[in-house]
């Protein structure tokens, strides 16, 4: 039933391509507007070009994830499924997967706006992807439950930043710096580490929405 | 295959301040068919709902096919199918897309769709997006989703809503169809006298509560009207 | 199945309210004016005789918020949701405080309103996890949908409370020593302790009588039982 899901998400996901485009120049706009609050100095800039990329790809999460349940509340379809019946946790993890993938694209895709306007650049790509990889499975897990509980409220835009950016500190703090570690220079070694706490929080967070989803989509 | 029967035992579900249901009981044996009618607003959506595990009652108890709804849910789903106000299509997707998902989700092959799409008339517009079609399409489409679940009982909401003349002679030759097969149907409708050609039972819900059961023939001299 | 929740009209909460007040009068004097200064003779590290107590209690208060939360999802209780919303806000206020407090010892002793401790940074970020939670409790009107949300999300802040307390710590310390007022040797204990039951009595008054005023509105808005409920209507055969 997990393929059956994840199936139907990427079919989903593929029909709604034009959007992603649209969350993407959101994103780029957002780098381009710290680069205006901070000023042209090129030191600064650079020094907190991973901040800037992850607080670029945060906000852009809302909107993804919010999009992400518009098609299953529109006509109560994720009900519909539920009732045939299927596995609250399959659609739970099918629908975290294909949010993860899409945060993980938006995030690749932001790396070279970056690299052009901060003069971020960097040759451990490997781990930057790394990085990425985590960070967005950090956002996504607890992002897709609360998109799952503000989709059936009224205040809804307000609601899923509010809910989930004090939740996600622990994945914002690990990625920046290891992705501010990879661009300026790591003598110490110690993006391990916060490498390690990322796939920590990944972990506990993957496993512990997947069991409380059903409560959230259940009446 | 087996046939279901299902038992009602006072059950109420409220919304907020306002019960939907205050307390409804009655039984419908095996392979029957029972029309459900009463006004807006009376609680039939409330029960078939309550009946296809959708929403819990907040009172009272109900088995389908013996299964318990809310502790047994699992196996109610698996008897029933809804026929909703809702009709559960993902707008972006395509009449066979729709259906493919239904079926994958099922764990059923994917060789039923062309004739479900053909039953309902749809066969032409299979590759076109749900949200190219009228409402009454769309009622044709949920249709073709209720059939490929293969369920022992149905649960028809208002299935003659949206539908032009052509639409309702496919209801009847649906639920026909299904009657042969030994499912139980359950059917709210305003089309009294339709209906109670098709059905062998009536029951009139009046807020919330049983105003009148008995034989589908009789209903129509009942006084409370729709 | 959901019901409408008992309330208690005890004059219990009352009590642990006032016992609390005089405790906290007696504990405060002591250590604002009779225990010896701190060994740096710093007046404001008076301010611990406040701040600690309510750090333990807010603590206190989240686990309570936790248990309440566990409690609920697995017995469906709705004494459960009025207690969880007790646990809630004074978990909100607790942390406010302290966030507060901390701001009010870190000025004059490092100049800086806030100097991102550890300890505190984590609180405030479980401030606004929560503040984001009585934000959504707001906006479902559904009781049931709500008590079943509020519980899941209070699980999920705090089991990340213990994950955004090590982050917030490894990453401090790549940039400075850990600064907190400190707790000290043994004269300061008595008046500490006398402050942190007098802070946990004042605490347990607050969510008794908090829970009470969530249980009178779910009383006012679940329905109560129809009248001839379960009348039989007429069996088919």
């Amino acid at each position: 039933m997990l393929a059956a899901a994840l199936r139907k998400e990427l079919l989903l996901q593929w029909r709604s391509r034009g959007q992603m485009m649209a969350v993407f120049v959101f994103g780029a706009a957002a780098l381009l507007l710290f680069s205006f609050a901070i000023g042209p100095n090129a030191h600064a800039l650079r020094t907190f070009s991973a901040g800037f990329l992850w607080l670029g790809l945060l906000l852009s999460s809302t909107l993804t994830l919010a999009e992400s349940f518009h098609a299953e509340m529109e006509n109560r379809a994720l009900e519909g499924l539920l009732l045939l019946p299927s596995d609250p946790r399959a659609l739970y993890y099918a629908k975290a997967i294909a949010n993860w993938l899409q945060l993980t694209i938006l995030g690749c895709a932001l790396v070279p706006v970056m690299v052009v306007l901060y003069d971020a650049g960097t040759t451990e790509l490997l781990t930057l992807f790394a990085v990425i990889v985590l960070g967005t499975a950090g956002l996504s897990a607890p992002g897709t439950l609360y998109a799952a509980m503000t989709a059936q409220v009224k205040a809804k835009q307000t609601l899923l930043p509010l809910l989930l950016f004090p939740l996600i500190v622990p994945a914002l703090l690990a990625s920046v710096k290891a992705t501010s570690l990879a661009i300026t220079g790591d003598p110490m070694e110690q993006s391990r580490s916060w490498i390690v706490l990322l796939a920590a929080f990944d972990l506990i967070y993957w496993s512990l929405c997947g069991l409380l989803y059903g409560k959230v989509v259940e009446e | 295959m087996s046939e279901v029967s299902i038992d009602v035992e006072g059950v109420a579900r409220r919304y907020g301040r306002r019960w939907a249901l205050a307390g409804v009981t009655f039984h419908v044996p095996a392979a029957t068919a029972m029309m459900v009618t009463g006004r807006n607003g009376a609680g039939k959506s409330t029960l078939f709902r309550v009946l296809a595990t959708a929403i819990r009652p907040d009172r009272g108890s109900a088995r389908v096919g013996g299964f318990d709804v809310v502790r047994e849910r699992e196996d109610v789903r698996r008897l029933t199918a809804l026929l909703s106000h809702q009709n559960y299509l993902y707008e972006t997707l395509t009449a066979r897309e729709n259906l493919q998902i239904t079926v994958d989700h099922l764990g059923k092959g994917r060789n039923g769709i062309a004739g479900a799409l053909e039953q309902v008339g749809l066969g032409a517009r299979a590759t076109d997006a749900v949200s190219t079609f009228s409402a009454g399409m769309r009622k044709r489409l949920s249709f073709a989703r209720v059939l490929l679940q293969e369920p022992r009982v149905v649960l028809l909401d208002e299935p003659y809503g949206a539908l032009d003349p052509p639409g309702f002679d496919l209801v009847d030759e649906v639920i026909a169809g299904l009657r042969r097969r030994g499912a139980t149907i359950l059917m709210a409708t305003h089309q009294w006298e339709r209906s109670a050609k098709l059905c062998d039972l009536a029951l009139v819900l009046e807020e919330g509560r049983v105003a009148w059961t008995g034989p589908a023939s009789e209903v129509l001299q009942h006084e409370v009207r729709g | 199945m959901f019901e409408m929740p008992k309330v208690s009209t005890s004059k219990t909460p009352y009590v642990f309210l006032a016992l609390g007040a005089a405790l906290f009068l007696f504990g405060s004097y002591w250590g604002l004016f009779v225990a010896p200064p701190a060994a740096d003779m710093r007046e404001v590290q008076r301010i611990m005789y406040v701040h600690v107590p309510t750090a333990w209690n807010w603590m206190l208060a989240v686990l309570f918020s936790f248990g309440c939360a566990v409690a609920f999802l697995f017995n469906n209780d709705s004494k459960w949701d009025a207690r969880l919303e007790g646990g809630l806000e004074v978990g909100t206020l607790f942390a406010f405080l302290l966030c507060c407090q901390g701001a009010i010892w870190a000025k004059p002793t490092w100049g800086v309103w806030w100097d991102w401790d550890p300890r505190l940074t984590s609180t405030a970020v479980l401030l606004f996890a929560f503040l984001g939670i009585l934000a959504l409790r707001n906006f479902v009107e559904d009781p049931v949908k709500r008590a079943i949300w509020s519980a899941v999300a209070t699980i999920i802040a705090a089991v990340d409370l213990p994950i955004v307390y090590m982050s917030v710590k490894w990453w401090n310390s790549l940039h400075q020593e850990q600064s907190t007022p400190q707790t000290v040797a043994s004269p300061f204990h008595l008046p500490l302790r006398t402050n942190a039951f007098a802070v946990l009595f004042l605490m347990i008054g607050f969510i008794m009588l908090r829970s009470r005023v969530a249980a009178y509105r779910l009383r006012r808005e679940l329905a109560a039982p129809p009248v001839r409920i379960g009348e039989e209507a007429g069996e088919l055969v």
